[in-house]
């Protein structure tokens, strides 16, 4: 496979140095002279020195071939988003993979139309969701393209949903319950499934319904 | 009219005094305060401080009642996403933008965006007025 790497930041060298081991051509692309030379030492040829939004040098890279994947892995999200709909919309380039640095920028990727996109700190405060949860739906992951989102619920002994069989729920159209864990144990929620207090859920939804799934399984 | 001007330059800030000379409403955001200075002391429009990228920023500037955005950063990249987003996520129609290398100038304009290249206007000009020179043809012989 032949990748184009954007940014030789901590998380561009890092990214390139893993594919090379995994035994893929790998051209990384690198604007800062200070940091373009210290690469150097250890990627030879196979680090650029030039900024990725400009055409020329995204060609220097080879992106004309076209490669199997561009990485937009820059500290700039809109640098990451040039380079991303340049690569994909006027050289064909099937996959591209973006970096979002600040989670507020997540919009203009969607917006655009740039997927699948990583942010260091959404997956970091997913974890901390999960870890120490202060809310009683967890977001556990979203499938943008898609538009659904999967969260998981802890039922308790006042949950109204305790001690009902699925069936017998309210559920809100565009929410489905996916699977339950008791005692260590996972299981598909079928219907016949009779929720317990304790009960860790799992649930697959269209965001914004998450108020309507609370009420119907915590009355929250 | 309302005009949302993002970039307080030397550029952003003379449209901003221009168009609001010509009884347009403008709202300047540039991430510097004192580009402020820039708007000289008889400015009587707005002028927010904060980064063009940032969503509820473009709200509080009144980007939902703007007629016109001018995305004039001193960034070609921020100004195309700026731009994109005025047009595609608030639907505003008259949406111009700075892009200073003529590569991605193109590559924007073939996307639907009104595009401003200083840099292709400097080289033909330029070139134009080289042509226009009267050098006596003596010379031009080696």
């Amino acid at each position: 496979m032949y990748a184009v790497v954007a940014g030789g930041g901590k998380v561009g060298a890092n990214v390139a140095r893993s594919l090379l081991r995994l035994g893929h051509e790998v051209t990384l692309i690198e604007q800062r002279r200070d940091r373009f030379e210290r690469l150097e030492e250890e990627f030879e040829h196979q680090v650029q020195r030039g900024d990725a939004t400009e055409l020329h040098v995204l060609e220097r890279a080879g992106v004309a071939r076209p490669p199997d994947l561009v990485l937009a892995l820059t500290g700039d999200d809109e640098d990451n988003l040039v380079i991303a709909q340049i690569a994909k919309e006027k050289y064909g380039v099937e996959k591209v993979i973006s970096r979002v640095n600040d989670p507020r920028n997540q919009a203009h990727f969607d917006l655009l139309g740039i997927a699948p996109t990583v942010c260091a700190t959404s997956s970091i405060m997913a974890l901390v969701e999960h870890e120490v949860p202060e809310h009683d739906l967890i977001h556990l992951l979203e499938l943008r393209q898609e538009n659904l989102e999967i969260v998981e619920v802890q039922i308790d002994r006042d949950s109204p949903s305790a001690g009902k069989h699925i069936e017998a729920l309210d559920l809100p159209d565009g929410a489905r319950l996916i699977s339950v864990m008791r005692a260590g144990h996972a299981e598909i929620a079928v219907g016949s499934t009779q929720l317990e207090a304790g009960d860790q859920v799992l649930a697959i939804l269209e965001p914004g319904k998450e108020d309507e799934l609370r009420r119907v399984l915590l009355r929250r | 009219m309302n005009a949302l001007i993002i970039g307080c330059g030397r550029v952003g800030s003379s449209i901003a005094i221009q168009l609001q000379q010509e009884g347009w409403d403008v709202t300047v955001v540039d991430e510097n305060e004192d580009a402020l200075s820039r708007l000289g002391d008889h400015w009587a429009g707005s002028f927010i401080v904060g980064h063009g990228m940032d969503v509820d920023l473009l709200r509080e500037a009144g980007i939902e009642e703007a007629d016109a955005v001018i995305a004039a950063t001193d960034g070609d990249n921020t100004n195309v996403v700026i731009g994109q987003v005025a047009q595609k996520r608030f639907d505003i129609g008259c949406v111009v933008v700075r892009v200073l290398d003529p590569a991605r100038a193109d590559f924007y304009v073939d996307r639907g965006l009104r595009v401003v290249c200083p840099t292709k206007t400097a080289i033909d000009t330029l070139t134009e007025a080289v042509r226009s020179c009267q050098i006596p043809s003596a010379k031009v012989v080696t």
